[in-house]
């Protein structure tokens, strides 16, 4: 124990003051103090070891590993197929990215085709998942800043969205829908009705966010001006997602290198100007009508056809065939119990997540099991963007950037 | 992606610079990979940085076990202008596991690297703050090694808090 106490010291000491401390004072005293783990505002289990300069934040030592559950170690125990579960559970915000991210890295292994009416379903899930993600920051964030209201608003529309995934997959939350090659299931009938209703809603919904925040003094006197961080220090940091588009590089995977049918979709990226807190608020707020747009899009193009791949040795049968089909059956029986094989070798699979680049980097050694899965995880990254971004402002301010960072904990952990 | 043969000339400069620089490249479902020797990771690092690969975009850990050398750390690098990627592998043995740190050219491998010595007990030389950072700080061991158990750990009760091991220390 008085190794850490030293550590702590030692931070303190390489601390510059602001000013020459005039005197023996106590009010130019450094002190260190820990914010959480279970602090509410800071959305999980994250701890933060603040030196503080009476109200001043002078460095900030994010702490992390509260929720290390070891899923990259337990994917290695699993067939392929099994793993898709269990890394949705790491950024428990965007499931569905997590398994876009993972299963698109398999089947760049295994070079399989998914066809195109699986590939516009997954954009399609994706953006609502987008917009879910969004709506919880946005909604916990409020809290963060005061104001309560906000939040009641975001999960009503957010319940709508769970709903959506619901009917679709039977689950809420870590929906398993994305498969290896495409989805488990067409979407049911009347979904995309109901995702139209959706998706027209929450755009006045959208609008009804931003007229309780954008003439709300207290927000804009909270958001403006504080963390800033610039385009260079970011892009030093590998900060990328909505922050980074605050401070105005339009750099979105999407555009840049789309994957999974994007770039059939026209939609715009929302940029900032000089990268505070309500330039990244803006950006996700406008990312919602984007959104919302791509989604539509994505409705009105639905090609016809099959949702996932036909290939046997990867995907299973059809459930009718395996009453009529020998060859059928002992494809059902190989894949459940042994999984699907794939080409040894290493490939890096990145998308854009509501938080930036989710990147998943799987290493096969030709067997059932991968041999290493590992996620860029965006979340993890952006953390380090903490100390920049609150260096030197008030500890108030320190609540509100951090709720703009929008760092998920189980993405962060893993 | 540079192509097969634009990761051929990459190769051919680095090896202009450091002829045992580059041990060998691959290019897997249009990926590229250039694998370097780890002394000279960094020089390959300020050169492919120099090309433009001005972006780290991520940094992971590796066990090529039962291959040697065992332990591989990879950075994957990014030309945002060109949208181009290109992976820098390095690869270590685990009685000799030493790397040269990136952090002073990408702040943002500090977690990465930090992640990786976690996991792997790769040792990152010149890192500012290589410390444990998702496993306890008293942690023995490097849990995402291929030779690590994946298995169960005693829960801390009161009846067993001076059998249960690293936590009393």
């Amino acid at each position: 124990m008085t190794a850490g106490l030293s550590d702590y010291r030692k931070q303190e000491e390489s601390i510059t003051l602001s000013s020459a401390p005039a005197g023996p004072g106590v009010e130019q005293e450094l002190m260190t103090i820990n914010m959480g783990p279970h602090h509410p505002s800071t959305h999980g289990v994250l701890r933060l070891i603040v030196t503080l300069e009476g109200e001043t934040v002078r460095d900030v030592k994010p702490v992390i590993g509260y929720v290390h559950t070891g899923i990259e170690k337990t994917a290695e125990d699993k067939p392929y197929w099994k793993v898709i579960p269990v890394v949705e559970r790491m950024d428990y915000l965007s499931y569905y990215f997590n398994a876009m991210a993972f299963c698109g890295a398999v089947e760049k292994l295994l070079e399989v085709e998914v066809p195109a009416r699986a590939q516009y379903l997954r954009v399609i899930h994706l953006e609502l998942n987008r917009i879910m993600s969004h709506l919880v920051w946005l909604g916990t964030s409020c809290i963060d800043l005061g104001a309560i209201s906000v939040w009641w608003y975001c999960f009503r529309e957010r319940e709508a969205v769970l709903d959506l995934f619901e009917m679709s997959s039977g689950q809420r939350m870590h929906t398993r829908y994305f498969q290896v090659g495409g989805v488990i299931e067409d979407i049911p009938r009347g979904w995309a009705e109901r995702v139209r209703r959706f998706t027209k809603e929450m755009r006045v919904r959208a609008d009804q966010y931003a007229a309780l925040l954008d003439k709300n003094e207290i927000v804009l006197q909270r958001l403006r001006h504080t963390g800033i961080v610039d385009e260079q220090t970011l892009l030093g940091l590998g900060v990328t997602g909505p922050l980074l588009r605050a401070a105005g590089n339009p750099w979105d995977l999407r555009k840049a290198a789309p994957y999974c049918s994007y770039d059939h979709f026209d939609f715009k990226i929302p940029v900032g100007t000089i990268g505070d807190n309500y330039d990244r608020y803006r950006v996700r707020h406008a990312e919602i009508y984007e959104s919302c747009a791509i989604i539509e899009q994505a409705l009105d193009g639905l090609p016809e056809g099959p949702f996932i791949t036909t290939d046997r040795k990867v995907a299973l049968p059809p459930r009718h065939e395996l009453a009529t089909s020998m060859e059928a059956l002992i494809h059902h029986f190989k894949l459940v119990t042994e999984g699907f094989r794939v080409p040894p070798g290493e490939v890096y699979n990145p998308i854009e997540s509501p938080r930036g680049e989710l990147g998943c980097y799987v290493r096969s050694d030709g067997s059932s099991r991968p041999a290493r899965v590992h996620m860029r995880d965006p979340s993890f990254v952006n953390l380090q963007a903490t100390a920049p971004a609150t260096r030197n402002s008030y500890i108030a301010d320190l609540v509100a950037t951090l709720a703009m960072l929008d760092p998920v904990l189980g993405g962060v952990d893993r | 992606m540079p192509d097969a043969t634009g990761l051929e000339l990459i190769a051919q400069d680095l090896r202009a610079a450091d002829a045992d620089a580059v041990l060998g490249t691959s290019f897997f479902r249009e990926e590229a990979t250039i694998e370097v020797a780890p002394a000279a990771l960094r020089a390959a690092a300020e050169a492919l940085r120099a090309k433009g690969y001005t972006f780290m975009a991520s940094c992971h850990g590796v066990d090529y076990y039962p291959e040697e050398p065992r332990l591989g750390v990879h950075y994957q690098l990014l030309d945002m202008a060109n949208v181009d990627r290109v992976c820098l592998k390095a690869r270590v043995t685990i009685e000799d596991p030493h790397v040269p740190s990136l952090c002073d050219l990408w702040p943002g491998a500090n977690h990465p690297e930090r992640e990786v010595f976690d996991m792997f007990g790769v040792v990152f030389d010149g890192h500012p703050d290589l410390r444990r950072i998702l496993m306890p700080e008293d942690y023995e061991g490097h849990p995402q090694r291929r030779d690590f158990p994946v298995g169960g750990e005693p829960v801390l009760f009161t009846y067993n808090e001076d059998k249960v091991p690293g936590w009393t220390r």
